[in-house]
């Protein structure tokens, strides 16, 4: 019986929410063709304490290798790690998040095994000679169905495409011995920089407000910033226009070259609409937008748009969700 | 220093696609085609690498029919030295197929750098420039918002949810460009008069082995038209209520 395996995805010692999206979808997987799963979890010393929760999500074998060199991402090592892993065992797929990491680490394990791959998948399914997944293409503007020949096929999943389901597995611990010394590798991550760590990610936050141009002034993100706020649960975005002036850094980018976001509500603030950035946020659940010009094509796939002008709605809007979450509490 | 920059034709995505009648590809018919957006980034990348340098050369590769000998010819103009161009009727969208086509003729190329954009635009599965990396034994950093070359040593930042890696590594290396590196020149006249003598190699591309099959394209579905609910800070209640009740986010 094939088993599936699944990368869980840990930072500074803890697991990512995206650890139990690949361990769910692996276990969906699994169920579909009659097999196990275990789970792959690499980390600094102490990293071991986080199987547990692995078997939660329906992990029944973690597989948990410590060392120093795992502080950091470790591209080479634990690459060759799950390898390795697949080569010593009998396996019909391998379940990645399409996490940034991710995006390194999946291609990189394939490449190694010759394996199929497909990366950023949104839906996956199992057929008797071949595992079958969605993948958007054309700046999401095309649905791409793809065929993964052979065994194991291996993907990464697009991070929130499911939703992590507790579900029992038995959790057996068993180490892993490295072919690869993370220490000694070719590619070394020296450092891992983390910006404020209150601050939610563009790809995990279910709201995000995002400013344009209309704000006219890196400055005037503070109605930006304190409209998220006021939501409490949302992460600040920007168009490309913005971040080529300057005024906030690259990675807050939404749009054809930058993130690719789909959350629950997208607030567009001071945004014309271009495709570029189009591109990048029109799977969001909903959309409201704020613009004073009324043909701006934003407000064509705006489920809710209000005219204005921005330094007058905003700061009103933030102090109605302020007012809506206190009166909720 | 020798640098190859494998670059790939797409089409411009400022279009509403069709489905051609086989379900498996874009309707090509109207379409205008440019280099994709990240392997632009890594073209200026490279220039710009290379431009203290008098000793230094930057080469272009790219798989597919003639046709793509335009964006060829454009990196050309942008300041490339040498362009080829890997001949097969169709580009798979297969990584392995694809990889193993440009690792054949960079094996033997001397190239101290190998530089992808960090996925095409169109295909967008950012896997080719692992097997090119993993068939040529050289280390690879995906992804790189930096960049930095010195003497024969690298050191690049990639970014990750809510921040950066900074990486080091040696040269001869693979590296793939993320957004951010740099903003791609426009040809110069100068520049377009120069490209039509430099040289641009024909080789039949060595496909691999496909692993990988495009089995249906589909457009998603559409989103409902856009409803504007009101003017200025008035409309505010209007669309805190529509938030709580139809749209249950807030």
């Amino acid at each position: 019986m094939p088993n599936v395996l699944a990368f869980a995805e840990a930072r500074g010692g803890e697991l990512r929410k995206v650890a139990f999206e690949a361990v769910t979808a692996a276990r969906q997987v699994a169920d579909q063709v009659g097999g196990e799963v275990h789970a792959i979890l690499v980390g600094a010393p102490g990293i071991a304490a986080k199987a547990a929760a692995l078997a939660e999500y329906g992990a029944d074998v973690v597989i948990v290798s410590e060392h120093a060199g795992f502080t950091h991402y470790s591209p080479e090592a634990t690459a060759a790690l799950v390898a390795d892993r697949v080569k010593g065992g009998d396996y019909r797929a391998v379940v990645f998040s399409a996490s940034q990491q991710g995006k390194d680490l999946a291609p990189r394990t394939a490449a190694k095994l010759r394996s199929a791959i497909a990366t950023d998948v949104t839906s996956f399914a199992v057929s008797a000679d071949a595992v079958i997944v969605t993948h958007p293409g054309y700046t999401g503007k095309v649905v791409q169905t793809l065929r993964l020949i052979g065994t194991p096929a291996i993907f990464s999943l697009r991070p929130g495409a499911i939703t992590p389901a507790a579900k029992a597995g038995a959790g057996r611990t068993e180490g892993a011995t490295l072919s690869a010394d993370p220490s000694a590798a070719r590619v070394v991550i020296t450092d891992t920089v983390l910006g404020d760590t209150k601050k939610l990610d563009l790809g995990e936050a279910p709201i995000i407000i995002s400013g344009g141009r209309g704000l006219k002034a890196a400055e005037h993100f503070k109605l930006v910033e304190d409209l998220a706020a006021a939501f409490g649960n949302a992460a600040v975005g920007a168009t490309r226009a913005v971040t080529d002036e300057g005024w906030r850094p690259h990675s807050d980018q939404i749009g054809q070259t930058g993130r690719l976001v789909s959350p629950d509500l997208y607030v567009a603030v001071g945004i014309s609409g271009a495709i570029q950035h189009l591109a990048g946020m029109r799977t969001s659940k909903c959309i409201v937008a704020i613009n004073k010009d009324k043909e701006a094509p934003i407000f064509k796939v705006a489920d809710y748009g209000i005219v204005g002008d921005v330094f007058d709605v905003v700061p009103a809007l933030t102090a109605a969700v302020q007012q809506a979450k206190q009166s909720s509490n | 220093m020798k640098i190859a920059v494998c670059i790939k034709r797409v089409p411009e995505m400022d279009v509403n696609f069709k489905i051609a009648p086989s379900g498996k590809s874009v309707d090509e018919t109207g379409l205008k085609w440019d280099m994709s957006d990240f392997d632009g980034y890594a073209v200026e990348a490279a220039l710009q690498l290379t431009e203290k340098d008098p000793a230094s050369e930057v080469h272009v590769i790219s798989l597919g029919s003639d046709v793509v000998q335009e964006t060829l010819r454009k990196a050309l103009s942008m300041g490339v030295a040498k362009a080829v161009q890997l001949k097969c009727d169709a580009v798979p969208f297969d990584a392995f197929a694809v990889g193993s086509a440009l690792a054949a003729e960079l094996s033997a190329g001397g190239y101290d750098l190998i530089m992808f954009g960090k996925m095409s635009i169109d295909g967008a599965n950012g896997a080719t420039q692992f097997v090119v990396a993993e068939l040529l034994g050289l280390p690879l950093v995906h992804a790189c918002s930096k960049l930095e070359i010195s003497g024969g040593q690298g050191t690049a930042r990639r970014e990750i949810e809510g921040g950066g890696e900074l990486v080091k590594f040696s040269l001869p290396a693979i590296v793939s460009i993320d957004e951010g590196i740099a903003r791609p020149r426009y040809p110069s006249l100068k520049g377009i008069m120069a490209a039509k003598k430099k040289p641009l190699e024909i080789k039949p591309a060595q496909l691999g082995e496909v692993r990988l099959t495009v089995e249906k394209m589909e457009l998603p579905p559409a989103r409902a038209a856009g409803r504007i609910i009101g003017e200025g800070a008035a409309a505010v209640p209007e669309l805190v209520k529509l938030l709580q009740t139809e749209a249950k986010v807030l």
